[in-house]
């Protein structure tokens, strides 16, 4: 089995990572899948980041996290957060399939990124699961 | 799962290298990564351990052109070949789209080939793939052993562990010297993308 989008959907995705994300000062936002595969990345138009290795890391890591999370006898896992001096990483299942990916500094608050990020998750899982019912 | 975005007419794909601990996988990848650079607009991750073994994987993306008009970038992985990392193996394997499976000439790692071939089916089990279906290609690592006098298991002993029942395409190779290094690669990515081409008719 294979993923296809089309560019009206990989665009909405585009929109909804900019509009809600990057606008309010997010660095970078990306769409990915569970197996590493980049779907839409955003930026703020500094290109800072090899963000295809980002991706191998980012569901590795999330995948591994899962599976700890489940030998120590938890069912929901969500999310992944390093706070660092100067950039944050922010790391959000989307579904089973679709990570979010976000890297941000300190002028943004953790609270305001998170309830823009579960707006954006309610709208990525609208626009996906509109792919997979097609 | 390969990811096509029909937008930028752009498909990803994930070759895996799979085998037995010290069979030679990462030097497989660091010998592509070494010889092909302009490919590659990445740095190889590597996740190992002090001792300078593989502890999750080895990674890096590979820009190998056009296909059908769509650019194709290939996400190279290795896994652990470790016996006890077997839980962070079947996390590299998913979404897998392509494996070269390589094994140790050496005759001492035998046993080790048959144990990680039988793990590789069982692991591949669990994403409901199976082993003789997915584009699978094996590479006999290591045949330089040879000329050090170190004995090395002989090519139809291989495949009659090996190959007898998969009948998928095999390398003699020494990813040290870089022997059949890039041929391995280029017929994973080939079988690779003639599969994904047939699913996607």
């Amino acid at each position: 089995m294979h993923l296809a989008l089309d560019g009206e959907q990989l665009d909405k995705i585009y929109d909804t990572l900019k509009s809600t994300l990057i606008d309010i000062g997010v660095e970078t936002a990306m769409l990915l899948d569970t197996a590493g595969n980049v779907i839409t990345t955003v930026d703020d138009g500094v290109d800072r980041h090899d963000i295809y290795s980002l991706a191998a890391l980012a569901a590795a890591n999330f995948s591994a996290m899962r599976s700890m999370v489940k030998i120590a006898g938890e069912e929901e896992f969500s999310l992944l957060f390093h706070k660092g001096q100067k950039e944050n990483i922010y790391l959000s299942s989307v579904s089973d399939d679709f990570l979010l990916f976000i890297i941000f500094n300190n002028d943004m608050t953790l609270g305001l990124l998170r309830l823009k990020v579960a707006k954006v998750i309610g709208d990525l899982i609208g626009i996906l699961v509109v792919d997979s019912s097609q | 799962m390969a990811f096509i975005n029909l937008k930028d007419k752009l498909i990803q794909a994930k070759i895996v290298y799979y085998g037995p601990g010290k069979c030679g996988k990462t030097t497989n990848l660091e010998y592509v990564y070494n010889k092909c650079r302009t490919q590659i607009n990445s740095k190889m991750v590597t996740i190992k351990t002090q001792g300078d073994r593989t502890l999750f994987f080895d990674f890096f993306p590979f820009d190998i052109g056009k296909i059908e008009g769509y650019d194709v970038k290939i996400q190279l992985y290795t896994v652990p070949g470790q016996v006890k990392y077997n839980s962070t193996r079947r996390l590299v394997l998913k979404g897998v789209d392509g494996i070269v499976f390589v094994a140790d000439s050496a005759e001492n790692r035998r046993n080790a080939n048959v144990a990680s071939i039988n793990n590789l089916q069982e692991n591949l089990t669990l994403y409901k793939k199976n082993i003789f279906e997915i584009p699978l290609v094996l590479q006999y690592n290591k045949r330089d052993l040879a000329k050090q006098g170190i004995p090395v298991l002989n090519i139809s002993t291989l495949e009659k562990d090996l190959n007898k029942d998969l009948r998928v395409p095999s390398f003699e190779a020494s990813a040290v010297e870089g022997d059949n290094v890039i041929m391995t690669l280029k017929k994973i990515i080939s079988v690779t993308m003639a599969s994904l081409e047939k699913e996607l008719k």
